[in-house]
């Protein structure tokens, strides 16, 4: 900047330095915003990240303000609910931004993970990026699954009742760390206080750690990218790459449009269909929680169908929660179950990519018949498909180490 | 420009198939052969007659314990406190009372074998207002007494049967895939007819349904006005952050 | 600026008019549409459509107030006394002026409603209705209706003394010279159904 600065900018400047000599804010700014170098070569898949961090803030800002509203007991909840929903001035607003959010927030999560087995972005390096993700991501569905208790409806209850049973399956201990996991002999007031205090503070806590983590190890190796390539193995004199450019303004402004394109999705769904058809808000939730009638269908929300699935293609209690506990355990393996040369799947061999439709199409199936009433018919495609998943990351390690890759080329592509 | 490569469309494609493909799991824990009623919860003249109607003829058995009356003079058009405390009101309930029924439940319960439900929240739990539109036309007279074509042996009785009349169940013989023979309903004739003629008593129920898809979530009606500019705004938004990032992304070198 | 310029992977456009004036457009409708979503977070705190009907006007039998009895109610929470005065008590009301801060509620004219503003503060001069809630600190001081010596005035004329910061006020809720108060206590809105009933939080019919 060649400009005379005015007094006030010269005001505002000693100031800063003022800052950054007891706090390197600037120093931040530069390693992670506008002097991380980020590839070119983004493509749609690469929204996702940071929009799962804005529906993590949505998720913290309007769950603060339902804390101020809902009532965290047996009694009271329901109706707290219901208050919130009448009562409260844009209650409604603030609730449906909460409920319709966790769904966007696996939407996007799903997504983002998809987009990570696309372009191989678990491989080397990136192993803890991507581990911390799974992490984020087993977080997430045990904050999701408490939240949903909290309304205290009839799928609030009846869902709590069978997901905390899962844990009976272990021998021995079964009976008895369900009972510890209830605090009372059923699922009652006790539960749900504790799942309150669990959804509100503690699993949040460890998301935002995790979060946090997630990103430190991104920015210590660096974003992948839709080829798959390594940026700074092409680096200028100064040592930038030769194709990253700055996070921002480059990826800040494009991420804003993106933003404006979800958030009016994201709205949409609000204003127009906030039960998403009975799929984010599932309609026995609206009949208070009783403990003596069970609905007659009880399905979990949307986004644990695919492992509710599994469960259900299991003729056996245990069995059932283990292959369960191991369809997203295995999620872990991956960086080691990859074996290929390549990590984008643009350069990998036609078994890799058949592999991995038929994974998406088995994941996105089983999601669909989690949904279903359990039929005959339905149980066995599940089985098909639950192998299909298994098959999945059983043969990756055969078909990366052999299958013909092509060449990656040295710079990225558009 | 960003653009799907070839394979991210192939993926996308073959996605899609799979869902369009298979949609049956989902609609199957649905309710299936229910009339759409038709009722639209932003017509005022509606949702008042609905109001009256739910007063007068559900509101001494079944409760509507989230709702206050004097909400309904405050989102309904043509209702102020004067006329909600003159017609919709009995003995010394207040305009600030939630909707509790006349009748006690322990009587009620006695009556009916259990105690009727609470309805403020009864079109959301049903997945919709439809299921309650067809319930309310589907009662039918048979010799053992009355039965309903949505919800088998229901323990509600007909209470509107005067309005609507009685309807009588025709059966028809089919055979089934395994040969055997089945009756089933088939059409429900009227025998008698009620002091309303069926367009009337549908209008009726009609109106009924977009007085419960109100009661349901009253907040609806501002949701989905508000909705369209809450919309026009974000797409303004994002047209804009869509020029300016292209405006900065000039800058980047193929 | 001049590093980034020199990036491999960027051709800087010379127009930088454009970009700007996209940044502040997009900027500005972001502010906008931000301001918009904070709004419903704050209207949130306010008092609910429960709470302002539990806030709703409250009734009050007054029949069996004898002269010199002060009687408690709760209007929104808050304590409200009602007191019906004897004749003495509204004779030293005029003679306390000089010791008051604000004896004809002119300063002040929120503490009460337009038809309670007189030195009696109240419609009938002998029923006081009053929020007994200290105007400091929101301590209920003590009613003190006796006339005597007290430790904190020699010439007590009867009234109320906040036991939280020694504020006085005298039998129609005015406040004294040199005590932490800065005004009179509030008289809330009421009006009466008859001479036994008050109903408060509520004005009188055509006094809205």
């Amino acid at each position: 900047m060649a400009k005379p600065a005015s007094n006030l900018s010269r005001q505002l400047e000693s100031v800063g330095n003022w800052v950054d000599r007891r706090l390197p804010v600037s120093d931040f700014w530069k390693a992670h915003i506008s002097e991380y170098y980020a590839p070119k070569n983004f493509n749609i898949m690469y929204f996702f990240g940071s929009l799962a961090l804005l529906t993590l803030v949505n998720q913290i800002v309007t769950g603060i303000f339902l804390t101020m509203q809902y009532k965290p007991s047996a009694a009271e909840a329901f109706a707290s609910v219901e208050y919130i929903m009448r009562d409260v001035e844009w209650g409604w607003l603030i609730r449906y931004m909460h409920s319709t959010g966790a769904s966007f927030f696996f939407i996007v999560v799903y997504l983002h993970m998809f987009r990570g087995l696309m372009y191989g972005s678990y491989k080397k390096p990136r192993e803890l990026v991507w581990i911390l993700g799974v992490f984020i991501y087993l977080v997430l569905m045990a904050e999701a699954f408490m939240g949903y208790v909290l309304p205290w409806g009839q799928m609030s209850y009846w869902g709590a009742q069978v997901i905390i049973s899962l844990f009976g399956a272990i021998p021995y201990i079964g009976d008895a760390l369900v009972e510890w996991i209830r605090g009372d002999f059923f699922v009652s007031d006790a539960t749900l206080n504790r799942f309150f205090a669990l959804h509100v503070i503690a699993l949040p806590l460890a998301l935002l750690l995790l979060v946090v983590l997630h990103l430190a190890a991104l920015h210590e190796v660096g974003s992948n990218n839709p080829d798959g390539i390594d940026i700074k193995k092409n680096k200028d004199e100064q040592g930038r790459p030769l194709d990253g450019i700055p996070f921002h303004p480059y990826y800040t402004v494009k991420d804003i449009f993106g933003v404006g394109v979800f958030l009016t999705l994201f709205a949409f769904m609000i204003f127009y269909a906030p039960t998403g058809g009975g799929l984010m808000l599932e309609k026995d939730n609206f009949i208070p929680a009783d403990p003596l009638v069970t609905p007659e269908h009880i399905v979990p929300v949307w986004y644990f169908t695919p492992y509710y699935a599994i469960l259900q293609a299991v003729p056996d209690k245990l069995l059932g929660v283990l292959l369960m506990g191991a369809a997203i355990a295995v999620l872990f393996l991956l960086p080691w179950l990859d074996r290929s040369k390549v990590r984008s799947i643009r350069y990998k061999g036609l078994a890799s990519k058949i592999l991995l439709v038929v994974f998406a199409i088995a994941f996105f199936r089983l999601g669909m018949l989690g949904l279903g009433t359990g039929t005959a018919a339905e149980v066995f495609e599940a089985r098909i498909w639950t192998f299909v998943y298994f098959a999945f990351f059983g043969l990756m390690p055969f078909i990366t180490k052999y299958e013909k890759t092509r060449p990656v080329p040295e710079r990225v592509t558009k | 420009m960003m653009r799907f490569n070839k394979w991210t469309a192939r993926a996308a494609g073959a996605l899609f198939s799979a869902v369009v493909a298979l949609p049956g799991a989902y609609a199957a824990g649905g309710y299936e052969g229910l009339e759409a009623s038709g009722a639209n919860v932003h017509d005022m003249a509606s949702l008042q007659r609905g109001a009256k109607f739910f007063v007068n003829y559900c509101h001494s058995c079944h409760s509507a314990e989230y709702m206050r009356y004097q909400r309904l003079a405050e989102d309904i058009e043509g209702l102020d406190e004067e006329m909600i405390e003159q017609n919709l009101l009995f003995g010394d309930q207040e305009l600030t009372d939630y909707m509790k029924p006349a009748m006690p439940y322990e009587a009620s319960a006695d009556w009916f074998g259990k105690a009727p439900p609470d309805l403020t929240l009864v079109a959301r739990s049903k997945g919709g207002v439809d299921w309650v539109y067809t319930f309310m036309k589907g009662f039918y007279l048979t010799d053992e007494g009355w039965n309903n074509t949505v919800l088998e042996n229901a323990s509600m009785p007909h209470v509107l049967w005067e309005l609507q009349g009685i309807q009588r169940p025709v059966y028809e013989t089919v055979v089934d895939e395994n040969g055997d023979e089945q009756t089933r309903l088939k059409e429900l004739t009227l025998d008698e007819p009620g002091l309303m003629t069926p367009e009337e008593y549908s209008a009726a129920m009609r109106d009924l349904s977009a007085f419960l898809i109100y009661m349901g979530e009253p907040a609806i009606l501002e949701r989905e006005r508000l909705g369209v500019w809450v919309l026009l705004f974000l797409v303004v938004f994002t047209f804009l952050a869509w020029l300016l990032y292209h405006e900065y992304w000039k800058d980047v070198k193929k | 600026m001049s590093e980034k310029e020199s990036l491999a992977s960027l051709d800087p456009a010379p127009n930088k008019g454009r970009r700007m004036l996209l940044l502040a457009g997009t900027g500005a409708v972001g502010a906008v549409g931000a301001g918009f979503a904070a709004w419903p977070f704050f209207a949130s705190w306010k008092p609910s459509a429960k709470a302002r009907v539990i806030g709703a006007p409250v009734e009050a039998f007054i029949g069996e107030l004898q002269p010199g009895q002060l009687m408690k109610t709760v209007w929104r929470g808050q304590t409200i006394g009602i007191m019906r005065r004897n004749e003495r008590m509204l004779d030293d009301l005029p003679e306390l002026n000089g010791q008051l801060r604000d004896p004809q509620s002119e300063n002040t004219p929120d503490q009460q409603p337009e038809y309670a503003q007189n030195i009696h503060r109240s419609i009938k001069p002998e029923i006081l209705v009053l929020n007994l809630h200290c105007t400091h600190l929101g301590c209920v001081p003590e009613f003190l209706p006796e006339v005597g010596a007290q430790p904190f005035e020699e010439n007590w004329k009867g009234g109320f003394f906040c036991p939280c910061h020694k504020s006085k006020f005298d039998l129609a809720g005015r406040v004294y010279q040199g005590v932490p108060a800065p005004t009179n206590l509030i008289v809330p809105p009421y009006r009466f159904v008859d001479d036994d009933t008050v109903i408060i939080g509520q004005d009188p019919e055509g006094a809205a």
